[in-house]
């Protein structure tokens, strides 16, 4: 039931302590919002997920499996920015997320060939593939952000991060990426963990909205606390619970 | 209208542009002429048209006593030592620098090192290559080795460095090996950026060969602008010196437009 499991985690910055005893379980293919404000741990949290960082207590384990020691195949992520390779075209990039993993980072032949083809259709699914040829610095702030997402999953993580991954463009932008995250999920279930400045996108797209929060706080030395998760809410059905009925009605209705 | 706003059209730029040099030309052909004017002998500053003379003759004219136009043996040997030497400390920069910006226990190991070894003047050791490695071509490739080395290690480690944490990050994610990452990531992100790095070297490069080639050679720019200083051959040492100009001009050239055509998605910074 419980696919990543956090438990008791704790992580300082030499004497200062970011987050302090962060304990959630959370199922396959749920998506989850992380919101707090600024300073609070979420970014933390996230390289903490990622493995980017060695926790200083308790561990995250995803799948039951030992916790990672470094970033790896089964945890991708996007970046609000720098999360596509400048120096490769859209194909390319996409290309890499299946390269990437052996000896020399790319394929040759038959097999090029074969990941060039499945490529272009992944381009074609995010309506890329007018700029397959190009680089990503000529690409709008949304589809750098629509090829980083596809660049992720094309490399099939068990786990998809995304930091902030909308916070750079405008709000019209927006909107079209939360769709087509959408339309994403309802192809393939999986679990995503998102941090965002944006309440409204928080509940919209997850189903349940972690928030990052101080509970102690102290006058004189407002660091010496770390933040933890205060709230967890149930974020399906635009955040309003218990609206789906769990008993079956096929009873008479009460003339 | 505030200065800073004024820009000039792109026939005004090619002006502009060539104004220092017409400026130069005028100041040299008039202290020439006044110099002559006092002393149809002196040597110093001879007209622009005796130095013309003397480059068409340096260029074409065989020597008497080797039959070979030794302008273009010069050159030739000359190029030689610096394309060697430039190119030797490029490959070595390249994979010490991917090494120090990589991998922090490369870092831990040379960085320091190759901070001592920077501060060393190159001309110092000299003597000691010399001494080392003989008065032969290897000792002026050496130096120019040793001279723009260490400037292209921190340069390019540095660079190294600035390749967003982001992207090292990412290509993990997609299950890339340090190897992968080193060659699919960072080299061809420091390709454009070793282009620049070379082209700042090069002015280096050019001072070390000239400075090898004046103490020992048999051959080279240098080798003659130094010999034939004991004549006061102004106008051989002013048509070397143009070309040496030229030639260093047009590699620094050849190198941007490189950069500019191999590296597309490298925008700015060139």
């Amino acid at each position: 039931m419980t696919y990543v499991r956090v438990e008791n985690l704790f992580q300082s910055y030499g004497r200062r302590p970011i987050i302090e005893r962060v304990n959630v379980d959370v199922a396959e293919g749920e998506f989850i919002s992380i919101v707090g404000a600024s300073g609070c741990g979420k970014s933390t949290f996230l390289r903490l997920m990622l493995a980017q960082e060695t926790p200083t207590r308790g561990q995250i384990s995803i799948n039951g499996a030992n916790p990672a020691r470094e970033p790896g195949l089964d945890r991708g992520i996007v970046f609000q920015r720098y999360s596509v390779f400048p120096h490769l075209t859209v194909r390319d990039n996409i290309v890499a997320g299946e390269s990437f993993r052996r000896g020399w980072g790319r394929f040759w032949g038959a097999e090029r060939r074969a990941a060039l083809a499945r490529a272009d259709e992944t381009l074609a699914r995010i309506s890329l593939d007018h700029v397959a040829d190009q680089y990503p610095a000529t690409l709008s702030g949304g589809m750098q952000q629509r090829l980083a997402i596809a660049q992720a999953l094309v490399a099939k993580p068990s786990v998809l991060l995304l930091d902030e991954p909308f916070g750079a463009l405008d709000p019209g932008t927006r909107l079209q990426m939360h769709d087509f995250l959408t339309e994403l999920r309802a192809q393939a279930a999986m679990t995503v963990f998102m941090v965002t400045h944006d309440l409204a996108e928080a509940f919209k797209l997850g189903d349940r909205v972690l928030v990052f929060d101080k509970v102690r706080w102290d006058p004189q030395d407002p660091n010496l606390h770390g933040a933890t998760i205060t709230y967890d809410f149930d974020a399906r059905h635009g955040g309003i619970p218990f609206q789906t009925l769990k008993e079956k009605t096929n009873v008479p209705y009460p003339a | 209208m505030r200065i800073i706003n004024i820009r000039p059209s792109r026939p005004t730029v090619v002006v502009l542009a060539l104004l220092p040099f017409v400026a130069i030309f005028i100041a040299y052909t008039v202290a020439s002429d006044i110099r002559l004017a006092a002393n149809p002998a002196d040597k110093l500053l001879p007209a622009p048209e005796t130095v013309m003379e003397t480059a068409g003759r340096l260029v074409t004219e065989a020597d008497r006593r080797s039959g070979d136009i030794l302008f273009w043996q010069d050159t030739w040997a000359s190029l030689q030592r610096l394309l060697l030497g430039v190119g030797i400390s490029s490959a070595i920069g390249l994979v010490f620098g991917l090494l120090i910006g990589l991998l922090p226990v490369a870092r831990a190991l040379l960085a320091q090192v190759v901070a001592v070894i920077s501060m060393i003047p190159p001309l110092a050791l000299l003597p000691i290559l010399f001494i080392v490695f003989g008065l032969g071509e290897l000792s002026k490739v050496v130096l120019i080795v040793i001279g723009t080395l260490p400037f292209l290690i921190r340069d390019l480690s540095q660079r190294v460095l600035e390749v967003p944490q982001e992207l090292v990050v990412k290509a993990q994610t997609l299950g890339a090996s340090t190897w992968v990452i080193a060659v699919r990531v960072a080299l061809p992100q420091l390709m454009p950026r070793l282009i620049q790095a070379v082209r700042l070297s090069l002015g280096p490069a050019w001072l070390f060969l000239i400075a090898a080639e004046a103490i020992a050679a048999d051959a080279g720019l240098g080798y003659r602008i130094f010999l034939v200083r004991r004549y006061l051959a102004m106008d051989v040492i002013l048509t070397y010196v143009m070309w040496i100009t030229l030639l260093a001009f047009l590699m620094d050239w050849a190198l941007r437009s490189l950069s500019r055509r191999t590296f597309p998605w490298a925008e700015d910074g060139l």
